[in-house]
């Protein structure tokens, strides 16, 4: 299972975290720290693995981030490349080519996108259309909420004008 | 940039919900702590920002909740304190609106975890929400449920989550599966319960349905025996089918991932095969065609094909495959192993550890290549290669593998040297068929990286030493020359001190010349030279300071011409700050002045102890052999003994279990712990006095002179000023317990011992977050007759639980029957005992005896585990009984 999924700026500093195993605060903080020390000083031809306190951390980078996830020992590396690229793919499309500044300012969607991909720390959906088609419909759901707040304000305004 | 936060606000805005709203928006404040040139301006802005959020909790603002728990959200990323959110959480929960739901268990899910009381509160809403007619809601539910909820939880909802498994919703069914998942992780024994529905699951068409119940059936097969005998019944057929459809589908653009369908699916339904077909030869039997299928058809060179290729080669390997097949397997390894691809390499690596169960010789084919890889750029790759050329060393290989690895030293990262150094030395002692190569092998890396070798390891080096007498001259003269070189190297420095100590009239004559050494001309001056030189550059080491002080004193008598200057060296020290120094220094200098007709007997040559009773102890106590990623701290020389130490008050419950060699090594117990720290000086100066006596001795008293001596000052360094110098108290009934040979033994670690819980709590228990390093397995107990290994797995919900595979092996040439293996834990611990593969271990290491332990430890993050073992069996239908104690778990179980 993942344990945990963590995005992390070239400078280091968290721009995700999501933890499927229980971490305190603390220990969350202190895993963060070990991590970026461990992987934002590894060269970019060495492999996107790191062996860390009897866990995997398999890590790719995209432009300035790093999408890492900590799995057990015996989980399988490679499909694990294959989620984080799943989930950047996903994101790219939600976003339209996705930029750091995207997942700062909507951090929230980047996490309601990725709570579709993943529960428990398992993979929930390998294909990106139903992944998409799931966010749009609960978006929209949300719009017309805000909508519907939007007139009742209205009518409200207007009436006590 | 202007476009981007056009875009960007234009999202953001759904978040500022309230057009009446005050205060920042999420928007402005998240700019606002990114313009913060400092951490002070950021820490201030939200101290603000957090300051407009608590005001707007106690006033009840409904309309700015939504918004601030997104705020909250931000600034709880950012490493900021948000516990006073919590409660709001709930109220967003407890809400009608989507958006309002959305936000408040996404804040749920962050800013709580398991643990938190707080969380009990949301049950409620949580059963209101799974039985909501929408679903997306049911979905952000079931969402919440599997990723935070606690064991009272999943028991409390798990009906719910069973009744969603039904459900017509593609979205809901899915969710709820993986939901389950963690229901089962947390409360096993509901596992029962969801197998049926699991396999119901398998039939559908839909593929995140299908990924859902595949992963929900790998994890009932680990929480329960029966789910995994119920799944082998129903579902082989189903993944078979699944595998087969999945792997002949047409393109399918939904699913492709560079031109194969759906490779996450393919993956866990791999791995679920995988441990169906674990040990079932008909369930193996039944998925060998499709295995061949998947490894043949696949094409590797896309990374998602070669992850589908790596699980089935894994798949292969693990079940029962027909050899066909698992020729298949090595050959796609090969292939791996030869890429260039670092990645690929990685795993080809984790391959070859999975396939030496297989196929040993298939493994020793690529030795090459995985030495090779020792020598990577990549870190990562050199730790996994490394683990694997231990498990390769055999009789044969070991001279040649082991030059490689020494070579290599010279060149390794300071880093990696410290993990090489342990596999060379436990390699090197493992294999040393003859002492000569096991001395110079042992030379050369204490040459070569003396400071990254553990204090155990040149203390089992001395005692090779001082047995094997018709070496000790090539030693002390090996030694010598090293030390001109390599003046550096702590350890080095050391074993060659105490060395020269010894044997240092070997070193002057050349006796005990052997055919290839050439000889040297070493004068006595020299030889005190050495030593001198060593004193003075080791300034701030105590330990080597201690051992040059004996070394020299030792020199006195041995050459008695230059006793002057020795006497001159070591009064230097008399006003040394070190207590322990000053002592050594003011006492050795009046027995060199005054005491000369007692001299030469006080300072013979240290008795020779004896090395397989050390051999075993130190396997019971330290972690002995496997990989070490970093020297446990409780592995001090004085720890070395010190189960043997703390067996003394029946009143703890630990007591008892640490008394484990109370039969085999009798009086040290009482001895150890009632002696006072420090009075090793008693000791060694007592030798001479008692010499005849110990020599008749049990072994295992001498063997604690050894180490007696071994650990001079070993706590000073550590421990900072001792209590040591006070004469210990004990002195008196200690010395004339030592003329009666009963025991002569003493405890260095002074702090450390005389609580009874030392031991267990002196292990690292400090790195308890998610709790691990490196290794999954250990070796348990090695005596001259058996040996035992433990794996272990651990569950990563519950840090408390593990289980351990024990494998016994039988090294003696007769086999054993009857075999029964015994396990008892202190109170704390919880323990189950599987039954035992079988009870006759074969002969000479040929097949071994297994057994699942498993093991809670209700302190867990408090204590380490701590296991007594007992081993009972029959040799000729003669009764044996064997036992010991683990304690060099892994830190963090």
């Amino acid at each position: 299972m993942i344990n945990f999924v963590l995005l992390i700026s070239r400078q280091g500093k968290v721009r995700l975290t999501k933890w499927y195993s229980p971490y305190t605060q603390k220990e969350r903080t202190k895993v963060i720290r070990e991590l970026s020390g461990l992987i934002l000083t590894r060269g970019p031809k060495l492999c996107n693995f790191v062996e860390w306190r009897g866990y995997k951390v398999v890590y790719r980078r995209y432009a300035s981030l790093y999408f890492c996830m900590c799995i057990d020992a015996d989980d399988n590396e490679l499909e694990v490349l294959e989620i984080i690229h799943h989930f950047v793919e996903i994101l790219d499309r939600y976003f339209g080519s996705v930029c750091e500044l995207d997942l700062i300012f909507n951090f929230h969607k980047a996490y309601y996108i990725l709570d579709e991909i993943l529960i428990a720390g398992e993979l929930q959906e390998s294909s990106k259309k139903n992944v998409a088609r799931l966010i749009a419909a609960q978006d929209s759901l949300v719009e017309a909420a805000k909508e519907e707040a939007n007139s009742i304000s209205n009518i409200i305004a207007q009436a006590t004008k | 940039m202007d476009t981007v936060e056009k875009i960007v606000e234009e999202f953001a805005s759904d978040i500022a919900m309230s057009p009446f709203s005050s205060g920042t928006r999420l928007r402005d404040m998240i700019r606002a702590i990114r313009a913060c040139k400092t951490a002070a301006e950021e820490r201030a802005v939200v101290r603000r920002e957090c300051a407009e959020i608590r005001a707007a909790i106690s006033e009840n603002e409904q309309e700015l909740r939504h918004r601030n728990m997104a705020k909250l959200m931000f600034i709880h990323m950012l490493g900021y304190p948000t516990h006073f959110g919590q409660m709001e959480c709930l109220k967003l929960i407890a809400a009608t609106g989507y958006p309002e739901k959305r936000i408040g268990y996404l804040g749920l899910m962050l800013l709580l975890d398991e643990r938190q009381e707080v969380l009990m509160l949301v049950t409620n809403s949580l059963k209101q929400d799974l039985n909501h007619s929408n679903q997306f809601i049911v979905g952000l539910a079931l969402c919440a449920l599997g990723n935070i909820c606690s064991a009272e939880m999943a028991r409390d909802l798990s009906p719910e989550v069973e009744r969603l498994m039904r459900s017509r919703e593609v979205n809901t069914k899915k969710k709820a599966a993986l939901c389950s998942i963690r229901i089962v992780r947390k409360v096993p024994d509901l596992a029962e319960n969801f197998m049926g529905l699991a396999s119901l699951l398998l039939k559908e068409k839909h593929h995140g349905i299908l990924i859902s119940a595949v992963q929900l059936c790998t994890e009932l097969c680990k929480a329960s025996k029966d789910a995994l005998e119920y799944l082998r019944k129903n579902c082989i057929e189903g993944l078979v089918r699944i595998l087969r459809d999945v792997s002949n589908s047409s393109y399918a653009p939904e699913y492709d991932v560079a031109g194969i369908s759906d490779p996450f699916l393919h993956i866990r339904v791999l791995k679920l095969m995988r441990i169906l077909g674990q040990g079932d030869a008909d369930c193996s039997e039944y998925m060998n065609d499709i295995l061949a299928q998947v490894a043949t058809k696949t094409e590797s060179n896309k990374n998602a094909a070669n992850a589908i290729l790596y699980e089935c080669v894994q798949t292969i390997m693990g079940i029962e495959a027909t050899s066909g097949l698992c020729v298949l397997a090595i050959n796609i390894l090969g292939r791996f192993l030869s890429n260039r691809d670092n990645n690929i390499r990685y795993v080809a690596l984790n391959m070859l550890m999975r396939a030496i169960n297989v196929d040993t010789q298939a493994v020793q084919r690529h030795r090459t290549t995985i030495l090779e890889c020792v020598k990577d750029a990549d870190a990562s790759i050199r730790k996994r290669a490394l683990e694997l050329v231990f498990l390769l060393v055999n009789d044969t290989n070991v001279k040649p593998l082991t030059k490689e690895l020494v070579d290599y030293l010279d060149l390794a990262d300071p880093d990696f040297k410290e993990d090489l150094t342990a596999k060379i030395c436990s390699i090197v002692e493992k294999f040393s068929q003859d002492k000569l190569w096991y001395l110079d092998q042992m030379f050369k890396v204490l040459s070569l990286a003396g400071n990254h070798v553990k204090d155990d390891v040149w203390h089992a080096l001395v005692v090779v030493i001082s047995n094997a007498s018709e070496l000790q001259g090539y030693s002390v003269r090996s030694l010598y020359m090293a030390l001109q070189a390599f003046v550096d190297q702590g350890s080095l420095v050391r074993v060659a001190v105490w060395c020269i100590g010894e044997y240092g009239e070997m070193l002057v004559n050349n006796i005990g010349m052997l055919q290839l050494e050439e000889p040297i001309t070493v004068t006595e001056s020299d030889a005190v030279d050495a030593v001198q030189l060593t004193l003075n550059r080791y300034s701030a080491d105590v330990t080597t300071r201690a051992m040059c002080l004996v070394a020299l004193l030792k020199l006195s008598s041995r050459f008695p011409s230059i006793s002057e200057r020795i006497k001159q060296i070591v009064s230097q020290n008399k006003e040394n700050i070190v207590l322990e120094l000053q002592q050594r220094s003011i006492e050795f200098s009046s027995i060199i002045q005054r005491h000369q007709s007692i001299r030469p007997s006080l300072l013979e040559r240290m008795p020779v102890l004896d090395e397989a009773s050390y051999l075993v102890k130190r396997a019971s106590t330290t972690q002995g052999t496997l990989a070490a990623d970093k020297p446990a701290p409780a592995v001090t020389p004085g720890g070395l003994k010190l189960p043997n130490g703390v067996a003394k008050p029946a009143t703890s419950p630990l007591a008892d279990l640490l008394d484990l060699s109370s039969d085999d090594v009798p009086a040290i117990a009482t001895a150890s712990t009632t002696t006072a720290p420090n009075d090793f000086l008693q000791d060694l100066l007592g030798i001479g006095g008692v010499n005849s006596s110990t020599a008749g001795a049990p072994s295992s008293s001498s063997t604690d002179i050894l180490i007696d001596l071994l650990s001079i000052g070993s706590s000073t360094s550590q421990n900072g000023p001792p209590a040591a110098d006070f004469s210990p108290p004990q002195a008196t009934d200690l010395l004339g317990s030592l003329s009666s040979s009963t025991s002569i033994s003493g405890i260095k670690s002074a702090p450390a011992v005389p609580q009874d819980m030392d031991l267990l709590d002196g292990l690292p228990s400090n790195t308890s977050i998610s709790g691990v390093d490196n290794h999954s397995s250990i070796m348990a107990f090695q005596s001259a007759t058996l040996k035992i290994n433990f794996d272990f797995k651990r569950h990563p919900g519950k840090p408390q639980e593990t289980t351990i595979h024990a494998t016994f092996t039988n090294l003696t040439s007769t086999s054993y029957t009857d075999f029964v293996f015994q396990a008892a834990v202190p109170k704390f611990i919880q323990l189950r005992l599987d039954p035992a593969s079988g009870n006759v271990v074969p002969a000479s290491g040929n097949g071994s005896v297994t057994q699942g332990l498993s093991v809670t430890n209700n302190q867990h993050g408090q204590k380490p585990l701590a296991i007594r073992i007992r081993m009972s069996y029959k040799v000729n239908g003669e009764d044996r009984l064997e036992q010991g104690q683990v304690s060099n778990f892994p830190p963090g179980l």
